[in-house]
């Protein structure tokens, strides 16, 4: 085994247990959010496929590295994107948008069921 | 490793660290977003890291550029338009989407990497060669699996599970092909070997996940998400990139964790989803008619009554809800309710929906401030004081028989719906759930059966509390 294989791996096992313990805190409500910022890391892979192109002098290198890069550039700029379009829909309150009624209501009743009414009662 | 190249390593390392802080901000819906944009930036800043060692290289050629580029444009025009396109309801397929073509890259980056090897070398390929066998099977089985996940969440391949006579035995062949293959290639060069390999992954790739079933697709896409990660890594190992190796580490963390905590929601095995056999043959045996007797119907008025004089309800919606795409029509009942100053909150079981967290997205999407959103843990011990709790499309989940050993669902993890003071249970016909048997509750006296499809029934509701509080 290489200095390098090994250095690559140690930095691989490394990143898995931050990756535990970091993605370990993140609330259920976020999971699906989670998933796809995760999809759209993975779309880091674009980097490989943009290398191929360093080798590439043949016709099946130019296929490999044309699929790899349409594929790999999906993957990234779909993935933010969509992320981006689910994250902006979480809203701690009610939006402006919401019905004219609900403006009149007042501000206790309004409010979503928080930590001081669940311990009041 | 000059001075160059360290720069370049250096610059991949900052990205990988935005991936990581990117991600540990998503632990609060209200910092998430910022979590995304710092994770954006490190994937920016790599990219122009690559191009920018592209360029130093001096080696790509003009029909090298023009394809890099040319594929990197329309790919991030395919993935945009989607993106942007893609209603709520389908997040699931997309996800696999992306999965799959991720996982196809990393796979084809592994081929790249052994041909351009094979013709500079010839011979034993060093190191990499068993990192660069992983990748090419685990990208292709993911790649290959993720695209009839995908069919099967779009309803164009049968969400019922395929099994096929010999199944199992064609699977186990095919893994023995593959990895014998890859085998084979640790030792010696031949193109022959990786074109078995590949198609062997392949197959393996859609005779996995064609058995599967819908229910089981929360799993399913949270383990080719782990795969894909993994995939990644390998890529990274086969090219010596420190980003790739902690992109793909992080995702394959995160799809790993994802996919026991929904395998723990289910009560379920990994290996017993895998070989399948739920919802397979058993699905006729259940009859409701034994129950009948005791089953209490509902209509709208009489729902809307217990509705409109409680003071805390608690709304559990699962999978048929957002079947019936009525995620709006609950935010509005709700809506109704929240005006006469009646506490509202969602009861959020685990595997609502059809990936982790889905149906929280639904619900974000509706308006509904995310404070409202409870997970099983935290809202179990606020049914027993809940006047109503109106449970829609969801059923195993909240099915008392868990609790006791010797059911097809004990075990599993429930929401304590049958602790509320009463209970409305929306739902189509007496039909059991994908667990194939009866559900409890709903022989519960506290029970009332609506009858309706979900979004006709909860609009009918809403003008019902509305005309009697006019």
């Amino acid at each position: 085994m290489s200095t390098a294989l090994v250095t690559d791996l140690t930095i691989f096992v490394l990143a898995l247990l931050v990756g535990i313990e970091v993605i370990g805190k993140v609330p259920a409500t976020l999971h699906t959010p989670l998933m796809s910022a995760a999809n759209s890391i993975h779309g880091i892979v674009l980097a490989g496929a943009l290398l191929i192109g360093v080798t590439a002098h043949s016709v099946v290198g130019y296929v490999l590295a044309f699929v790899a890069a349409f594929f790999a550039a999906a993957n990234v700029v779909g993935g933010y994107a969509v992320t981006g379009r689910m994250l902006k829909m979480f809203r701690r309150k009610v939006t402006p948008a919401a019905p004219p009624g609900s403006k009149s209501v007042p501000a206790s009743n309004g409010r979503p069921a928080g930590r001081e009414e669940a311990a009041g009662s | 490793m000059n001075s160059f190249t360290t720069n370049i390593q250096l610059v991949y390392i900052l990205a990988a660290a935005c991936f990581v802080v990117g991600l540990h901000l998503m632990n609060s819906p209200g910092t998430a977003r910022r979590g995304n944009q710092v994770s954006t930036a490190g994937m920016i800043v790599a990219v122009l890291a690559t191009l920018i060692l592209l360029i130093h290289a001096g080696t790509v050629t003009g029909i090298g550029w023009t394809v890099i580029i040319v594929g990197a444009l329309l790919g991030s025009a395919a993935g945009l338009q989607s993106a942007r396109r893609v209603q709520m309801t389908a997040m699931p397929q997309l996800v696999s989407m992306f999965n799959a073509v991720g996982g196809g890259a990393a796979a084809l980056v592994a081929v790249y990497g052994y041909l351009h090897d094979e013709s500079t070398k010839a011979g034993v390929l060093g190191t990499t060669t068993v990192t660069t066998a992983l990748d090419v099977i685990i990208g292709s089985v993911t790649f290959t699996g993720s695209l009839i996940a995908a069919g099967k969440l779009q309803g164009i391949i049968t969400g019922q599970p395929v099994v096929l006579r010999g199944g199992r035995l064609l699977n186990a062949a095919l893994a023995v092909i593959a990895v014998g293959a890859a085998a084979f290639l640790l030792t010696t060069a031949s193109l022959p070997a990786l074109l078995i390999v590949v198609l062997a992954a392949l197959a393996f790739g859609v005779m996995m996940v064609l058995p599967i079933g819908g229910a089981d697709m929360p799993v399913v896409i949270s383990l080719l998400n782990a795969f894909t990660g993994t995939a990644v890594a390998m890529a990274g190992f086969v090219i010596t990139n420190w980003a790739l190796i902690v992109a793909g580490a992080l995702v394959g963390a995160s799809g790993g964790i994802l996919t026991k905590l929904m395998a723990d929601a289910m009560n379920r095995s990994l290996a017993n989803i895998i070989l399948g056999g739920f919802g397979t043959g058993d699905s006729a045996a259940p009859v409701a008619a034994a129950a009948d007797a005791q089953i209490k119907s509902v209509a709208a008025d009489d729902a809307a009554i217990q509705l409109a004089y409680a003071s805390k309800v608690i709304v559990v919606p699962g999978y048929g809800l957002a079947a019936a795409q009525a995620q709006h029509a609950v935010a509005e009942l709700a809506q109704v309710l929240q005006d006469r100053g009646i506490e509202v909150s969602y009861a959020i079981h685990p595997v609502a929906g059809r990936m982790p967290g889905h149906m929280n997205v639904l619900l974000a999407e509706a308006n509904v401030p995310y404070p409202q959103l409870k997970e099983m843990d935290e809202i179990n011990s606020e049914f027993s004081r809940a006047d109503v709790a109106l449970v829609i499309g969801a059923n195993d989940v909240t099915n008392p028989a868990a609790r006791r050993p010797g059911t097809a669902i004990s075990g599993m993890p429930i929401l304590d719906v049958d602790q509320a003071k009463s209970i409305i249970v929306v739902k189509r016909s007496m039909a059991s759930g994908y667990a194939g048997i009866d559900n409890e509750l709903y022989a519960n006296p506290k029970t009332s059966m609506y009858f309706a499809d979900a979004k006709k029934a909860l609009a009918e509701m809403t003008a019902a509390v509305k005309t009697l509080v006019a």
